[in-house]
């Protein structure tokens, strides 16, 4: 894949203890403008591009660094929201454990689809996973207790931990910003940590990992389990957020979105996620009037990352300032 | 025998019936998707829109030109598969050196692109066409009522599903193209030009998804969402198929559409996923699928 360039370039990083300057004072500034940005933008606004971040950094996970193309995220994104807005809603559970409820959920699901799907390289691994989430979708459209088509609504806020209410969106949103900046700082550590040069070593040259000794399986469904539980985390989060769990989130067209959130921002890059959803979430906040016209949008900017932009924004930054980002 | 398992005849046949007319477009555009990947090495995510592109060309070209079903039969897929022909010239054919997951999402894109400006210019209501006249009716079989337009579109499917096994297994066309896919230098370095064989083999898989929306504009309605849910029913069968095989991809298109019609039969409630569950079962006994073969 072209961000083969990019992430080799990480490894000398990461095989020094810590975190490289570089990183850590981005992730220092980004911290700094998400404390200041609720006091700028709308704080809903906001804590929506943050949950699409970590979705997209969790998806990014699994193809930037595992080199599995999943084409049915949306089902753990969305089958998470489904389930923490129900655990809030009908169990009456505190947010911290709706979303952990969520969050558990989702990794389940990646578990049982993640042992069939690794089973299937390349293109077929893409078809597997994007019609499992189909058979998510059916059945979010079907089952009882996600409500058809009107989706779980009106799910309350409740007190975090029983003692902070989370009605006030200001709160409600550092609340976002630690898990969804939390999230985001255990994919770089997952990905800086042993396995995930062992994961590395896998997407470049498979044969040779397994004559290495390396159970490879193991390792891709580990991946696939960790992108599927944060990619839940992520929609458990955002069901809180918007109150609602819908059928939009499990649709395959949200599997497209994170796709294409990070080929834009691009893939095989840690902060190129953040970047991709940032964009798409605030175009499609302001084409939002235009109806189809945001699909059209959305598809022509995938022909053109695909056609001649595949390194993507960060990618390209990265490329002129000679650092891995 | 159906009367012992409490299912009316009627309810079965029209159900099996119901089950072949799936099927008949599962195998269509299964075969098309089979035959794209065999020598593109790419899974033509459009073939759903360009499905849906065919139905509207044929209502278009009744519409507009007042060219009738038959006209449309012919002309659609031509049409449909020329701006595949473009397509994979101006876009496809410069992503073959790379991942072939590009290709994925190159068409992808494509798809999000003609669905979207569809869906902007006729809604999703979906426009109503009209069975052919000579198509119309139905024969009483005493044991259930056939329509002939339905009839018509099993035959139909039945014989250009193995009109293109035949052109591929039996011809020397055919047989330049099973070469291609093996060993695309090699055939080359022959004087055949291959860049050109790879391009017609995208029209003429394209033209394939076409042709079945043509078939399918009279049964549903023709609307811009028509394809996009069916491809992935397609990739599911596909998966369980396994793409190495041309018969393979026909049989399985059939069969699982067969399946889904029993299953309606006997549990309603299961019939929108016992496709994907039988690609789970078939993912844990043979991965590479029923007619595939190990990758």
């Amino acid at each position: 894949m072209a961000t083969t360039e990019t992430i080799s370039n990480a490894a000398p990083a990461a095989r020094s203890a810590g975190m490289p300057t570089l990183h850590k004072a981005i992730f220092a500034v980004l911290l700094l403008v998400l404390v200041a940005l609720p006091f700028l933008v709308y704080p809903v606004f906001a804590m929506k591009v943050m949950c699409f971040a970590l979705f997209a950094a969790a998806f990014n996970l699994l193809l930037g660094f595992g080199g599995l193309l999943s084409f049915g995220h949306a089902a753990y994104f969305g089958g998470a929201s489904y389930v923490a807005a129900h655990a809030a809603k009908v169990w009456g559970f505190t947010p911290e454990l709706a979303v952990l409820t969520g969050t558990a959920a989702a990794a389940v699901l990646g578990l049982a689809i993640g042992f069939l799907a690794i089973r299937r390289q390349g293109i077929y691994f893409a078809m597997v996973t994007l019609a499992f989430a189909q058979m998510v979708f059916f059945f979010a459209l079907q089952a009882e207790f996600t409500g058809g088509e009107d989706g779980i609504q009106s799910v309350p806020r409740g007190d975090l931990f029983g003692l902070i209410s989370l009605q006030n969106n200001l709160v409600l949103y550092f609340f976002v910003l630690a898990i969804t900046f939390g999230g985001i700082l255990l994919i770089y550590r997952i990905i800086h940590s042993p396995f995930g040069q062992v994961l590395k070593a896998i997407r470049e040259n498979e044969p040779r990992a397994v004559s290495l000794g390396y159970h490879v399986n193991r390792y891709k469904l580990m991946v696939f389990v960790l992108s599927a539980t944060l990619a839940g985390l992520a929609g458990a989060t955002k069901s809180q957020v918007f109150q609602l769990a819908s059928l939009t989130d499990v649709h395959w067209s949200m599997s497209g979105e994170v796709v294409l959130m990070t080929l834009l921002g691009g893939m095989g890059t840690i902060f190129g996620p953040l970047v991709g959803a940032t964009v798409i979430v605030t175009m499609q906040n302001y084409l939002a009037t235009l109806g189809a016209w945001v699909t059209i949008i959305q598809g022509i900017i995938f022909v053109i990352s695909v056609l001649l932009f595949r390194e993507g924004i960060v990618g390209v930054i990265s490329r002129w300032l000679r650092r891995p980002l | 025998m159906f009367e012992l398992l409490g299912i009316p005849p009627q309810v079965m046949m029209g159900q099996l019936l119901l089950g072949l007319i799936n099927g008949s477009f599962y195998a269509v555009l299964s075969l098309g998707l089979a035959v794209i990947f065999g020598l593109l090495n790419i899974i033509n995510f459009s073939h759903g829109a360009q499905y849906m592109l065919g139905a509207f060309v044929a209502w278009m070209l009744l519409t507009y030109l007042g060219l009738g079903y038959w006209w449309a039969l012919v002309l659609a897929p031509v049409i449909v598969g020329a701006t595949g022909l473009a397509l994979e010239r101006v876009a496809l054919s410069r992503l073959y050196h790379l991942d072939h997951l590009y290709g994925l999402l190159l068409t992808f894109g494509v798809a999000l692109i003609i669905q979207g400006l569809f869906r902007n210019y006729y809604g999703i209501s979906g426009q109503p066409y009209q069975i052919p006249g000579a198509l119309a009716g139905g024969q009483n079989l005493g044991f259930m009522f056939l329509p002939n337009y339905r009839a018509w579109v099993v035959v139909a499917s039945v014989v250009v599903c193995f009109g293109t096994w035949f052109m591929i297994e039996k011809t020397r066309l055919g047989a330049y193209l099973r070469a291609a896919t093996e060993n695309p230098v090699l055939v080359g370095a022959f004087g055949i030009n291959v860049p050109r064989l790879i391009a017609l083999t995208y029209m003429f898989g394209v033209g394939l998804a076409g042709f079945a929306g043509v078939l399918a504009a009279p049964i549903y309605s023709v609307n811009p969402n028509m394809g996009a849910d069916l491809i992935i029913v397609v990739f599911a069968v596909v998966v369980i198929g396994g793409m190495g095989s041309i018969m393979g991809a026909i049989l399985t298109g059939y069969g699982i559409g067969l399946v889904e019609g029993l299953t309606r039969v006997f549990y309603p409630e299961g019939s929108a996923v016992v496709i994907f569950v039988i690609m789970a079962i078939v993912l844990m006994i043979k991965p590479e699928g029923l007619f595939g073969r190990t990758a």
